[in-house]
């Protein structure tokens, strides 16, 4: 049997950052008490009709022309219709075979569409299922219902759980960039769906596709991603056929579950919605949006690369991750342009310890961070030293001199007798690989260095000390 | 004395002007007529009378269709998977009429969901014509027609999707009016099928008709995305001839399956017409004969999309001891659905399947645009297009429910211009018997014109029914 290629779809939904929702007047909600933010519109009350928010039709504008694509003149909405609690109307107002955009790219995949729709309400199932079979009852919080998303779907063009991650990184920055959503999957203002067949290497034909629904970490979609290319690669392998379903991912178990079978898929009845207008985008709308959108990420990752001399992979995963690249600017702001690299390599070392948190909402102030890099850069504190500093800048915040100071972090050097005082401890201590260096072998002279790093616990120049060695070694 | 019952809305509102009246004694005199209604025209009727207001429309009290939404008042649409339940908002056309001096009398029966041309559909009883109290009113917004006809009250709004003021208009004898689509808000109309329902006055005469047509129209309501600045105005008519007025005969809605004393009446019409100074021609609506079918594609189509939020959740009807989601909704719907709202449900349903949709929603699109060309080509030549506006007169309750069919077909001459999206007047226009014999009946007069013509149409109408001269003082004993 010819090996398998994987071939992945994204489908993915951010909620826009709109005042109001989208065919209401009714404010978006943060964690309000339930019900608090409804009307008769986005309640589906008798009698009520949309309105299409026109904040909501510049931020899908926005977002199709960051993307590349091109803009319909005149789209429309549709009307999805199908019954679930959450879902006053019975309907869902989204977009159909009219998008207000179409096509684009975003770093070599291609995008098929980008439409603009409402979001659901909340369902909550009490009871010990949290799901809706088998719970004792389910409530409905409306707050959520009616805020406004954007669909974006891309072409199969992913080749991998990895890829996928990683473009989806690249989308999630280049939305934030635009400002129009907070992005946040665990809040779910971005969620992502993922379409995935396997082929034989080498053809063009499309598998049967699965889709995996409502992943709500990077991680996890690569995860389930992968766990789904498993499946169905042992489906193939021991001569089965795929079936289409719509699956869903367990990160704690790994296990995929189906959701729904082909033959239970919904007939979504959809038809042009008769409440609303068809959105005429004209070319002042086009411009106004046009005008909006700021640096994105990609062309940013290139300024990093040809202004600042980062190396491909130091810019992009500053750019790509939006809030770290805006701390990265913030920090040369107070180091100069020239310290670049060496900030750029330091916001490694932050992120290992904050992990996905934004720099902007730890104790770690930009001023004292490039304090910090230029300490180093000075030599005035050695790199484990400055490790040490950051983890105390992390935990409590503060001034780095001030913390190098009252725990006698500072370099020993030269100047400091002390350092030739402990060099010559370490050499008298240890003879055997003293003569070692002495009759040239270079690579004796580590357990010397190493004697005297743990001497100063670190705060010691490498450097420095080798040429400590060598000189009262020479003598 | 006045006798208070047989001045029409203007004049009352003229008496009240002059301070002949107190609006609260007018108020008060119909709120007792209607308490009394013997022809089930009503859903509910006001309990106390509203504080005088200084509108252009003097405080005559107004009857409104059950299916506007009015806060803290029963709006039911004439269903009993809405039944007890009171908004809490008001529609905008009854706000904007109640600021104008119409405050709300009473809530008029209906079809339900405004499905049916009898008023026989509705979950609360059929309403009687007051004509003929074994007859129907016409529908849907039989209630209503009924309910001014009789003098239950001075006049009333409804609503007409395929027909549903103008035929029962017609039915009761009294002058209807569907509006071109856009030209008032439907925001808090209890939607049936969104793209032709239209709401619009049901009044004693065409002076009524006018007044009560002025204060719906004008700006756009922001809450209704499809509708319309009103250009022009509406003003009283008061021309009394028509001269220089080209009124076209449509062969294809003025022939076939209407009954004689019907097309007695309306040649008659035609006529006088021609005595007061129109030129009468025939025109022709080549694709009109396709209209009922693209129609009772569409509108259920709509509606069976409208009516998925009467799901049990939130409001209205909710079964109990549900066993699950599903159960909870099916037995909800079929509990609180009559028969023909679960058939245009089915019907609309199937029109928008996948692997359908084309077949019939696509196609009866096609024969809407080509509606629309048809009568845009005729108002070139024309300015009026005139037909009965029912095939016949009132019918006797009972005699067409078992075949919804024949009771589709009342709607055979009003359909076409609620597809055109275009604005459309029935008067009285004399009497005649029906098919069996029997007592003499009213008869409608429909007159289509152009959008945005409603001036135009209502000063035509006016100058015919000038001279007509119909008298319906029998139905308000
Ligand atoms: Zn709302």
């Amino acid at each position: 049997m010819s090996e398998l290629e994987a071939v992945i779809g994204l489908e993915i939904h951010t909620q826009l950052k709109t005042r109001t929702k989208m065919f209401c007047g009714c404010e978006l909600s943060f964690g309000e008490p339930p019900n608090t933010r409804t009307c008769p519109v986005c309640l589906g009350l008798p009698g009520a009709l949309p309105v299409a928010n026109a904040r909501a039709i510049h931020f899908a504008l926005m977002i199709g022309l960051a993307l590349g694509c091109e803009v319909a003149p005149r789209s429309i909405f549709h009307r999805k219709n199908y019954f679930y609690p959450d879902l006053p109307k019975g309907y869902q107002i989204s977009q159909y075979d009219e998008p207000i955009c179409s096509g684009g790219e975003l770093a070599g995949v291609r995008l098929h569409r980008v439409h603009l729709e409402e979001d659901a309400a909340k369902l909550i199932h009490v009871g010990e299922s949290g799901r809706i079979h088998g719970s004792q009852r389910s409530v409905v919080d409306f707050n959520r219902g009616g805020t406004p998303l954007v669909e974006i779907v891309t072409e199969p063009e992913l080749r991998s759980p990895g890829h996928a991650r990683e473009w989806l990184t690249l989308l999630r920055a280049t939305l934030r960039s635009l400002g129009v959503s907070d992005v946040n999957m665990e809040e779910g203002s971005l969620r992502a769906d993922a379409n995935v067949s396997l082929r034989p290497v080498g053809t063009s034909v499309l598998g049967t596709k699965t889709e995996l629904k409502n992943m709500n970490s990077f991680r996890f979609i690569e995860r389930g991603i992968a766990a789904e290319i498993e499946r169905q690669r042992q489906i193939i392998e021991s001569g089965g056929a795929v079936e289409q379903e719509t699956l869903h991912f367990d990160p704690s178990s790994g296990r995929l579950s189906s959701l729904r079978s082909k033959e239970e898929a919904e007939d979504y009845r959809y038809f042009p919605e008769p409440d609303l207008i068809p959105i005429a985008t004209t070319d002042e709308m086009v411009s106004a949006a046009r005008a909006d959108i700021g640096e994105l990420p990609l062309d940013r990752a290139k300024r990093f690369e040809a202004d600042l001399g980062l190396n491909a992979d130091g810019a992009r995963n500053l750019a790509f991750r939006g809030e770290l690249g805006d701390y990265f600017e913030r920090v040369l702001g107070s180091t100069g342009a020239e310290h670049a690299v060496a900030v750029a390599n330091w916001i490694g070392q932050l992120v290992a310890r904050i992990g996905d948190a934004d720099p902007a909402d730890t104790n770690v102030t930009p001023q004292a961070f490039g304090a910090l890099v230029m300490l180093v850069g000075s030599r005035a504190v050695s790199g484990a030293a400055a490790r040490e500093v950051l983890d105390v800048l992390v935990a409590e915040g503060g001034d780095p001199q001030a913390i190098i100071d009252a725990r006698g972090l500072g370099s020993l050097s030269r100047k400091d007798g002390d350092l030739a005082t402990i060099v010559a401890r370490a050499i008298a201590a240890d003879p055997s690989a003293s003569e070692r260096v002495r009759a040239g072998n270079d690579k004796a002279i580590g357990a010397l260095v190493g004697a005297v790093m743990r001497e100063t616990r670190g705060r010691a120049d490498g450097a420095e000390v080798t040429r400590l060695i060598h000189e009262q070694l020479a003598t | 004395m006045m006798d208070l019952v047989e001045l029409t809305a203007a004049q009352a509102a003229a008496a009240i002007g002059r301070g002949d009246l107190a609006a609260r004694e007018l108020f008060d005199f119909y709120r007792d007529r209607a308490a009394a209604d013997e022809l089930n025209a009503f859903t509910w009727v006001a309990q106390e009378s509203p504080e005088a207001g200084d509108g252009p429309l003097g405080g005559v009290p107004l009857a409104v269709k059950d299916l506007f939404c009015t806060a803290g008042v029963p709006s039911q649409s004439g269903s009993r998977i809405l039944e007890g339940y009171r908004p809490p908002y008001t529609a905008t056309v009854v706000e904007r009429l109640a600021r104008a001096g119409a405050p709300l009398l009473a809530k008029t029966n209906q079809d339900e969901f405004a499905m049916g041309s009898s008023t026989e559909n509705s979950g609360f009883g059929p309403t009687l014509n007051p004509w003929d109290r074994t007859r129907v009113p016409g529908g849907s917004s039989g209630g209503s027609a009924a309910a001014v006809a009789a003098g239950l009250a001075p006049w009333a709004i409804g609503t007409d999707t395929g027909g549903s003021i103008r035929q029962p208009a017609a039915l009761c004898g009294i002058v209807g009016l569907k509006p071109t689509y856009g030209a008032v808000s439907r925001y808090g109309m209890i939607a049936f099928a969104s793209s032709l329902d239209q709401a619009g006055p049901l009044t004693r005469d065409v002076s009524d008709a006018a007044l009560l047509l002025m204060q719906m129209v004008g700006a756009r309501d922001p809450r209704d995305a499809t509708s319309l600045d009103y250009p022009g105005s509406v003003s009283l008519p008061a021309r009394t001839d028509l001269h220089g007025i080209r009124l076209g005969v449509p062969t294809e809605l003025s022939s076939d399956g209407i009954e004689p004393g019907v097309l007695g009446a309306f040649a008659a019409s035609l006529e006088l017409a021609r005595q007061l100074g129109a030129s009468v021609e025939t025109c022709q609506l080549p694709h009109a004969a396709h209209a009922l079918a693209a129609y009772y594609v569409l509108a259920p189509a709509e509606a069976s999309s409208n009516l998925a939020r009467f799901d049990g959740v939130r409001y209205g009807l909710r079964a109990q001891d549900a066993t699950d989601l599903l159960d909870m909704y099916t037995r909800t719907r079929h509990d609180g659905f009559g028969a023909e709202v679960k058939r245009r449900i089915m019907l609309g349903t199937y029109a928008l399947s996948s692997g359908y949709y084309e077949a019939y929603y696509g196609r009866a699109q096609r024969v809407r645009t080509l509606i629309a060309r048809d009568f845009a080509a005729t108002f070139e030549h024309f300015d009026f297009v005139v037909t009965p506006t029912a095939p016949g007169v009132a019918f006797e309750l009972g005699a067409k429910t078992a075949d919804p069919y024949a009771m589709y077909l009342n709607d055979i001459c009003t359909v076409p211009a609620s597809l055109a999206g275009i604005p459309a007047i029935s008067i009285p226009n004399g009497m005649a018997a029906p098919p069996g014999g029997g007592k003499s009946l009213p008869v409608g007069l429909q007159l289509i014109g152009p959008a945005f013509s409603e001036d135009r149409l209502l000063s035509a109408a006016f100058a015919l029914e000038q001279a007509l001269g119909f008298d319906g003082r029998a139905a308000r004993r």
